[in-house]
C-alpha cells in the first residue's frame, strides 16, 4: 500500500517576543482559520487533526486541551497530539493518512516562549541526575557543539557570523519572521556563540493540511508531495556523542530518499548557526541549494513550532512554484538529539 | 488498498505499586520493555521504532523524557515518538504505534506508556498554582463526585452499584499478580463502610497513584507468524476528542466516547457488542464509572448499565468480565493506565491472562480516556486476525 | 482594551528520584571521591555510568574506577552564569574525558577567564566540601598539569550507598491569561460576571475563553450574567483539601448562572450541607477584596426543574 500524500496549505502567525495580550488558544485560532480558507475546508471535512505542544513551556500540565478550542471540535473529531514539535505530529498524520482512515489531516503546533526563560526551562530536558541539577542551558550545550565544530576546523567565527547574516537578510522577504535586515553579530553570549548565532526567542504558531491523492489535487494546485519523510534520535548524553556530526539526520535523510536526487531548497531547523554546519554537512548540501530562503529558526524560532515551519515553508515554495524539490529538516532535544526530514516535490511544470 | 494487520505478540508491566524506589526512571520503563521482548522473543535489535506515552511531564519533572530515555529504550538510529493525551494516552500511544505498522511503515514496533508518580505529587502538577485562576475547590474526586450524582440522579440507580464495583475490582486485582492493590481481607461491608471523601464517591471507589510502565510489541502478518505465543490481533482502533467544556456537554455520556465505540465497531464488524464482545478492560478511576462507561460504549441502554453491574454480568465470571485485571480502581501509573486496559484486552484475547483469564475471550475491549472526560482511545482485539 | 493581566507563577517542586543500582553507585562514589564509569558491551567505559549500553540497549552493570583527572573535549565561555549553575562566578561549561574512561562527563571548570581554556587541556576534579551523593559533589574542574592520577581500585560497593536524591526544581514564568479571560477577571472585580457570546451558535461561555469550543470561532461580545443561578449537580467534600481553608463537609457544586449557557463551579454555603440539592437557586456571596464569590447562598426560590437545567450539568 502506497499512497501519495501532500502538503496542501501552510499558515503561521507573526511571530513576536511577546504575546502576553492573547492566551494560546487566542494566537493559534487565527492560524487555523487562515490554513482552514485556503483549502475551503471545515474542521468537520478533516479526517484526523494532530498537534504538538509542551506543557514545561507553558507552565501548565495539559495546557493542549485549551488549545483545542480553537479548532472546534465538535461533533467529535479524531485527534491526537505530541509532546513534540509539531513536525512530528505531521509525521503521525502522514501514518494515518498512509492507512487510508483518512483523506485530509489538520496539524497545527504553537508555542509561548514569552512567559518563562527558555533557556532554564529547556534544562529540564536533560538527563534528571547527572546534567539536570547543573542547569546546562541550552545556549552553553550548543556552544559547546560550536567549540567542537572550530576545533574540528569545520568552522570559524566569521563563518557562523556569515550564516547569521544570511539568515537575517533572507529573512526580510519573510513578513512572518521575528528578526529581519542587517543585525549586529553582538557580544558572546556562551562564548563561541555571539547573540547573532542564536535564534531569537518568541511566540508563534503553525498550522499545515494534508490531503491523500486526488483530494490533494482538488484543494491545491500544486501540491507539494511527501516523496519521504523519516525521523531518527541519537543517544542523550552529549559526552557519548560525536558533536560535530549528525547521523540521525543523514539516516533520516538516507530513508526518506533525499539522497536519491538533488534538491533545490532545503529548509533546515539549526536554532544556532553551528548547527547549520553540522547539518549541511550531514545532509550534504552544496552550494547549489537555496538553504533557509525564508530565514529559518535564526529568524523565528516558536519552539514546537519551528520544525512545522520547515516543513510549511518548503511546501509553500513548492505551492508557489519556485522549487520542485526541497528539504525539509525539524530537529528536537540538545544539541540536534531527534532529527525528522522531508522530503517534498511539485508535479513537473 | 488495505492496511496491514497488526498484531500484540509481546506484553510486559511492572508490578505496579506506590514507589518503586529501587529503580531509576529509565529502569522502570526497561523493566516493561524487556518483559514485553522477552513475551515476544525479541531483543532490542528487532525493534524498529519506539512510541512512548505518559502524562504530563511535570509529573516527574522531567520535560519530554522520551530524549533522555532514548538510549534506555534502544531507540538510538531508531525513529522515537512521544504521545500525550491527557489520561486517555497510554491507549493513544498504542494506536500510534499500531498505525506505524498498519500504514507498513515498520514491522515491528515497541510501545510503552509509564508514570512514576513517587518522584512527585500528581495533585501538584494538576494543580499548578495558575494566577487569576479559582483555584481547585475539591481535589481530584471533586471533579468526577458531581458527574457520578448527575449519573445516579439520571439513572435512578441504586448508591450501593458504586460498591459493587469496587468490591469486584479489587477481587479480580487479587488474580493479578502486577496489580497495584492486593487487598486480601476485602469484603463488601468494607467498601461500604470506607469513609465518604466526595459524597457519592468513598475512598475505596476511589484510585491509587502507582509507579508502573506497561509495554507492548507490534508486529505485521509476518512478525506474527514468527510469534513463540498465539498473538492477539487488532480488529479495530479509535481516538476522538471532543472540547473540555462546552454548552451542552455531557459529562455522563460523553458523545466522543459514543462515537469512538462506533467506529471501532464499525472497523471490527461488531452489530451488537453486548452479544459480540466477550469482555471489555475499560478505564473506570471512580468506581461508578464501570455502569456510565458500560451505557457509553453501547453494552447496556442509557440508565440501565447499572443493572449489569448490581446483576453480576460484569464479574470474572459473568456474562460480559469487565475489568478482569483489578482495573484502574486496583492499579493507577497515569501515564501508563491506559496502555495497561488496552495491554490487558490483548492478554484475555491471547490466552495469556493466567489466573483471571476469561475463558473462550475471543473478542475484547480495551478502553481509555481522559482530561475533562474528553479524549477516548480504544481498540478491540481478537484471537483470530482481521478478514481481509 | 484593558491593560494586559499579567502576574509571575512558580513552578517549583523537590522531586524525588530514586535511582537504580548503576546511579546510586555513581553518586554515592562521589560522595567517596571515588568516581565510577561502567563497561559497555564494546569494551568502551562510559563516565557518567548508565544501567544500558548506549548502542546495544543491554543492561550493563560492571562498574570500574577512573580517575578524577581528564582531558577537556570541548568547551564554552559562560560569562554571565544562570541560576541553579555550579558556580556563580564566570566559568567554562567543559565535557571531560577522565582518565581511564571513553566517554565524557559535562560540567563547569574554573579558570581564570576564556584565554586560559582550551580543548585538549588537562583538568582534575575540586570536590565540594560538603558531598551527600550528587552530581554537585564535584564542585567543579579545575587546570590540573600534574601526571593523571591513578584510581584507588575501588570495587564499587558501598557500605552505605545512597538510593535516592531529591532534586529541586524551580522555573519562574510571567503568566497571562489572554484577552477574553482578562475581560472576565475585570468584570470581577466589579462582582460582575461577564461572559461571552458566540457568534455562531449564540451560546453564552461563561468564562469565556477566547474561542468558542464547538464552532472554533472567536467570542467578543459581552454578556452579563447571573448573578442567580441554579445548582446543577454537587459534591459533598468531606477531606480538607491542602491549601483551602475551608471547614468541611461543604458542598462543591456546579451552578448554571442565569443567562450562562455552561456551569461553573463554587461552594454553597447558607444551608446545612446535607440539605443542598440538585435544582437549588443560588447566588453569590462575595468577600472584601476576594476575586471570585466566597461561595454562593440559597435565594429562597423555589428549585429549578430538571427540564430547565439537564443540559447544564
Amino acid at each position: 500500500m502506497t499512497r501519495d500524500i501532500a502538503v496542501v496549505a501552510f499558515a503561521q502567525t507573526d511571530h513576536r517576543r511577546t504575546t502576553d495580550e492573547l492566551s494560546e488558544v487566542e494566537m493559534l485560532m487565527p492560524v487555523l482559520h487562515e490554513v482552514l480558507d485556503r483549502t475551503g475546508l471545515k474542521t468537520a471535512d478533516i479526517g484526523f487533526t494532530c498537534s504538538g505542544s509542551s506543557d514545561y513551556l507553558a507552565g501548565r500540565a495539559f495546557s493542549f486541551t485549551l488549545a483545542l478550542d480553537g479548532v472546534g471540535a465538535w461533533p467529535p473529531i479524531s485527534e491526537s497530539h505530541v509532546e513534540m514539535d509539531g513536525a512530528w505530529a505531521l509525521y503521525e498524520a502522514w501514518t494515518k493518512l498512509l492507512t487510508g482512515d483518512a483523506d485530509t489531516a489538520l496539524v497545527y503546533s504553537y508555542g509561548k516562549s514569552s512567559p518563562g526563560s527558555v533557556r532554564d526551562v529547556l534544562t529540564r530536558q536533560l538527563d534528571p541526575y547527572y546534567v539536570a541539577p547543573l542547569w546546562p542551558d541550552s545556549v552553553a550545550l550548543a556552544a559547546l557543539q560550536a567549540q567542537a565544530l572550530i576545533d574540528a576546523g569545520d568552522t570559524d567565527e566569521p563563518a557562523l557570523a556569515a550564516v547569521a547574516a544570511r539568515s537575517r537578510a533572507d529573512a526580510t522577504a519573510n513578513s512572518h519572521a521575528q528578526l529581519r535586515g542587517s543585525l549586529p553579530q553582538g557580544e558572546y553570549l556562551v562564548r563561541p556563540l555571539r547573540t547573532g548565532d542564536c535564534p531569537p526567542i518568541g511566540d508563534g504558531a503553525a498550522a499545515v493540511v494534508l490531503a491523500a491523492g486526488e483530494r490533494a489535487r482538488e484543494l491545491c494546485e500544486r501540491p507539494a508531495w511527501i516523496r519521504g519523510i523519516d525521523h531518527r534520535i541519537e543517544a542523550h548524553s552529549l559526552g557519548v556523542r560525536d558533536l560535530t556530526d549528525s547521523p540521525s539526520t543523514r539516516l533520516a535523510a538516507e530513508k526518506a530518499g533525499a539522497f536519491e536526487r538533488p534538491v533545490d531548497t532545503a529548509e533546515l531547523h539549526a536554532p544556532f548557526t553551528s548547527q547549520e554546519v553540522v547539518l549541511r554537512k550531514a545532509l550534504r548540501l552544496d552550494d547549489s541549494v537555496r538553504v533557509n530562503p525564508s530565514g529559518g529558526a535564526l529568524a523565528a524560532n516558536p519552539m514546537m513550532a519551528a520544525g512545522l515551519i520547515r516543513i510549511g515553508e518548503a511546501a509553500a515554495g513548492i505551492h508557489r512554484g519556485e522549487s520542485d524539490r526541497a528539504l525539509a529538516h525539524a530537529t528536537s532535544g540538545p544539541c540536534l538529539q531527534q532529527n525528522l526530514v522531508a522530503v517534498l516535490e511539485g508535479d513537473p511544470r | 488498498m488495505s492496511k496491514e494487520p497488526v498484531a500484540v505478540v509481546g506484553i510486559g508491566q511492572t508490578k505496579h505499586v506506590a514507589a518503586r524506589r529501587d529503580v531509576s526512571i529509565a529502569g522502570l520503563v526497561r523493566e516493561a520493555a524487556g518483559r514485553a521482548l522477552e513475551d515476544a522473543e525479541l531483543t532490542w535489535a528487532d525493534v524498529d521504532a519506539v512510541v512512548i506515552g505518559k502524562a504530563p511531564d511535570f509529573f516527574e519533572g522531567v520535560m519530554m523524557p522520551e530524549l533522555y530515555l532514548a538510549d534506555a529504550l534502544g531507540a538510538v538510529g531508531k525513529p522515537m515518538l512521544r504521545v500525550h493525551t491527557a489520561g486517555s494516552v497510554g491507549g493513544s500511544t498504542a494506536l500510534v504505534a499500531a498505525n506505524l505498522v498498519a500504514a507498513r511503515v515498520h514491522g515491528t514496533v515497541l510501545t510503552l506508556a509509564f508514570e512514576k508518580q513517587s518522584e512527585s505529587n500528581a495533585m501538584w502538577g494538576l494543580s499548578l498554582p495558575i494566577p487569576f485562576q479559582q483555584p481547585l475547590l475539591a481535589g481530584a474526586g471533586g471533579f468526577f463526585a458531581p458527574h457520578v450524582r448527575a449519573y445516579m440522579r439520571r439513572s435512578g440507580a441504586p448508591d450501593t452499584v458504586g460498591s459493587l464495583v469496587a468490591y469486584k475490582d479489587r477481587r479480580n486485582a487479587l488474580k493479578n499478580p502486577y496489580a497495584h492493590l492486593h487487598e486480601h481481607d476485602i469484603t463488601l461491608e468494607k467498601v461500604q463502610a470506607s469513609p465518604m471523601l466526595w459524597d457519592p464517591i468513598r475512598y475505596s471507589e476511589t484510585c491509587p497513584s502507582s509507579d508502573g510502565a506497561c509495554a507492548m510489541v507490534l508486529t505485521d502478518r509476518a512478525g506474527a507468524a514468527r510469534a513463540p505465543r498465539p498473538p492477539a490481533w487488532m480488529l479495530g482502533g479509535a481516538m476522538r476528542s471532543e472540547p473540555t467544556l462546552f454548552a451542552g456537554k455531557d459529562f455522563v455520556s460523553p458523545q466522543a466516547g459514543k462515537d469512538c465505540a462506533a467506529d471501532v465497531y464499525r472497523q471490527a464488524g461488531i452489530a451488537d457488542p453486548r452479544r459480540d464482545i466477550d469482555a471489555v478492560e475499560m478505564y473506570v478511576p471512580f468506581s461508578w464509572y464501570e455502569p456510565m462507561w458500560l451505557e457509553n460504549l453501547g453494552f447496556a441502554d442509557e440508565g440501565e448499565g447499572w443493572k449489569l453491574t448490581e446483576s453480576g454480568v460484569t464479574e470474572l465470571d459473568g456474562d460480559l468480565p469487565v475489568n478482569m485485571s483489578g482495573g484502574v480502581l486496583s492499579t493507577n501509573p497515569i501515564g501508563a493506565s491506559g496502555m495497561i486496559r488496552f495491554a490487558e484486552a490483548a492478554l484475555q484475547a491471547r490466552g495469556q491472562a493466567g489466573e483471571h483469564q476469561v475463558d473462550g475471550a475471543r473478542r475484547v475491549l480495551g478502553h481509555a480516556y481522559g482530561g475533562g472526560s474528553q479524549f477516548f482511545s480504544m481498540w478491540l482485539v481478537g484471537s483470530e486476525p482481521p478478514e481481509s | 482594551m484593558p491593560e494586559v493581566l499579567k502576574a509571575p507563577l512558580a513552578v517549583e517542586f523537590p522531586f524525588t528520584r530514586s535511582l537504580g543500582p548503576v546511579q546510586s553507585a555513581f553518586l554515592t562514589g562521589l560522595r567517596e571521591r571515588v568516581v565510577l564509569g561502567v563497561k559497555a558491551k564494546d569494551g568502551r567505559t562510559l563516565v557518567p555510568p548508565v544501567e544500558y549500553d548506549p548502542v546495544t540497549a543491554e543492561e550493563i552493570r560492571d562498574l570500574v574506577e577512573v580517575a578524577p583527572t581528564g582531558t577537556v573535549t570541548t568547551w564554552a565561555w559562560n560569562h554571565e552564569p544562570r541560576r541553579g549553575q555550579p558556580l556563580d562566578t564566570p566559568f567554562a561549561w567543559v565535557l571531560v574525558r577522565l582518565d581511564g574512561a571513553d566517554t565524557a562527563l559535562l560540567h563547569a571548570l574554573d579558570a581564570p577567564g576564556p584565554d586560559a581554556v582550551h580543548t585538549g587541556m588537562r583538568v582534575r576534579v575540586r570536590w565540594a566540601e560538603e558531598r551527600s551523593g550528587a552530581i554537585t559533589d564535584i564542585a567543579c574542574f579545575e587546570p590540573y598539569d600534574g601526571e593523571p592520577a591513578g584510581p584507588t581500585g575501588h570495587s564499587g560497593e558501598f557500605a552505605d550507598a545512597i538510593s535516592g536524591i531529591v532534586a529541586f526544581a524551580r522555573l519562574d514564568y510571567t503568566y497571562s491569561p489572554g484577552r477574553a479571560q482578562s475581560d472576565y477577571i475585570h468584570a470581577l472585580s466589579e462582582r460582575r460576571t461577564v461572559g461571552e457570546r458566540c457568534p455562531s451558535c449564540r451560546k453564552v461561555y461563561v468564562p469565556p475563553r477566547g474561542a468558542c469550543p464547538t464552532c472554533g470561532v472567536a467570542t467578543a461580545e459581552h454578556v452579563e450574567v447571573g448573578p442567580r443561578g441554579t445548582v446543577t449537580t454537587f459534591c459533598i467534600v468531606n477531606i480538607k483539601a491542602k491549601n483551602l481553608d475551608i471547614e468541611v463537609p461543604y458542598v462543591y457544586a456546579h451552578i448554571a448562572l442565569d443567562g450562562a449557557d455552561l456551569a461553573l463551579h463554587g461552594r454553597i454555603g447558607g444551608i446545612p450541607y446535607d440539605q443542598v440539592r440538585m435544582g437549588l437557586r443560588v447566588e453569590p456571596v462575595w468577600t472584601e477584596g476576594a476575586r471570585y464569590p466566597d461561595h454562593y447562598r440559597p435565594t429562597g426560590e423555589p428549585d429549578a426543574e430538571y427540564d430547565t437545567y439537564k443540559e447544564l450539568l
